[in-house]
């Protein structure tokens, strides 16, 4: 029987690493088809229903943010997670788009299942389908972080991060259905309407 | 509401940047003005994607092209470990990294400052860690750069990484400086960082280890994600 590997002996005490912005040249590690989370499954999509995410990210003074790295993560169409030890060619709902001169971007993906709540309490309660949004730019020293959610879905009543959230600021996380398939969520770093930014 | 999943910790007080940082400028318009809305992590949070060097082939040295022209500058070995609060190596993690040349130039259409290109330094590279978090690459070692934040306002020589870790949560980007360097006490977003020690730790260390004789000179640079809660906590919120 082969021995198991030994575990390295943990060091207490370590501070997790100081974020700085992307600032304005990160475009040096822009990959323009990472914007489509289905590129590498030509003829053999999971199941699921093929969605674009679209949005513009605005400043405080409502111009566009023409320099930003937006980023995706979601779950698949059943709502679940890749599995960290099964094969890393599964689908994957992770994707990077840089705005252009309009602030604008836009996602091909799979729209994403309700995950579960993980909670034991409530061993059969779901998030509302939603998709994680990191936003990297020249003048943000770390990451924005929010999610998007989906308009007309009835778990969205029950959500608990969205139930969190002052009504009248709800809309900000729900993208509607601006064509059949194509979700549209404005993005607002500061001001008026500003987006419901997120302590991750 | 209560997390749901053994989350991460929250960050140290004072040992992440502000998102309001006065002295750096493009900060202004850019910082939300609402207080942040904690989340409690989910699977969202606490899983990642993967990225496989199949898929994202692993580009470890910048100094040379394809065609063997090499790189102008000094060339540097820069390789350290991508640990959690733990001390747990994150293991087989991407690590993206991307610097100006050794002028101080980015190969980027962006960048007007007046220093030459290298046709054969395009500044982007990409390494997975190892079973023990180890990763390393061999670049240029990059050049100062002005920016129009202040009067003489010089960015100190710097190299962007993004990394990934194992959980969304753990997503960062930040940015290896070198020891020694003048312009770090005068630099803003190197000084957002409010607590000191925090700060020091995103300067490399010269390490004589790393460095391979007659070569290049080697600078070791650790980076620690977030680690794990123990357990699920409660919270009133
Ligand atoms: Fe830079």
């Amino acid at each position: 029987m082969p021995a198991p590997t030994p575990e390295a002996a943990p060091m207490q005490g370590l501070v997790a690493s100081a974020h700085q912005t992307a600032g304005p040249y990160w475009h040096l590690v822009d990959f323009p088809e990472w914007a489509d989370t289905t590129r590498h499954f030509a003829g053999n999509l999971p199941p699921g229903e093929r969605i674009v995410l679209t949005g513009r990210v605005t400043d405080g003074s409502g111009a566009p943010v023409a320099d930003a790295m937006v980023e995706i993560w979601h779950a698949d169409p059943k709502g679940e997670y890749p599995d960290p030890n099964g094969p890393a060619e599964e689908f994957q709902g992770y994707g990077r788009c840089a705005t252009k001169a309009d602030g604008s971007f836009r996602f091909v993906t799979l729209k994403p299942g309700p995950v579960p709540l993980g909670d034991r309490a409530r061993a059969n309660s779901r998030q509302a389908p939603h998709v994680a949004l990191a936003i990297f730019a020249r003048g943000l020293l770390q990451h924005l972080c929010t999610r998007l959610y989906f308009e007309g879905e009835a778990l969205n009543e029950t959500d608990p991060v969205l139930g969190a959230v002052p009504p009248e600021r709800r809309g900000t996380l729900v993208a509607r259905q601006v064509e059949p398939g194509t979700w549209n969520l404005d993005l607002r770093l500061q001001g008026e309407g500003e987006t419901v930014w997120m302590a991750v | 509401m209560s997390e749901t999943v053994p989350g991460y910790r929250r960050p140290g007080l004072l040992t992440q940047p502000p998102y309001n940082a006065p002295d750096y400028g493009s900060t202004r318009l850019r910082h939300p003005q609402q207080e942040l809305l904690r989340l409690p992590h989910t699977l969202t949070e606490t899983s990642a994607p993967r990225f496989s060097p199949q898929r994202y082939p692993a580009r470890a040295d910048l100094t040379v092209q394809a065609d063997g022209s090499a790189a102008m500058g000094e060339r540097i070995i820069v390789a350290g470990r991508v640990l959690d609060e733990d001390g747990r190596p994150v293991r087989n993690t991407m690590v993206e990294v991307w610097q100006a040349n050794a002028a101080g130039r980015y190969n980027h259409p962006g960048d007007d400052h007046d220093a030459p290109l290298d046709p054969n330094f395009q500044g982007m590279g990409r390494v997975f860690t190892d079973a023990e978090g180890w990763y390393r690459f061999v670049t240029i070692r990059p050049g100062a750069y002005p920016w129009r934040n202040h009067k003489d306002a010089w960015r100190p020589n710097h190299i962007h990484y993004s990394v990934f870790g194992a959980g969304f949560a753990q997503r960062m980007i930040t940015q290896m400086y070198f020891p020694g360097d003048p312009l770090l006490a005068l630099d803003p977003i190197f000084h957002a960082t409010p607590d000191e020690a925090a700060r020091n730790r995103l300067i490399s260390k010269f390490d004589l280890e790393l460095t391979q004789p007659e070569w290049a000179l080697g600078y070791r640079f650790d980076i620690v994600l977030r680690g794990r809660e123990a357990t699920p906590m409660e919270d009133n919120h």
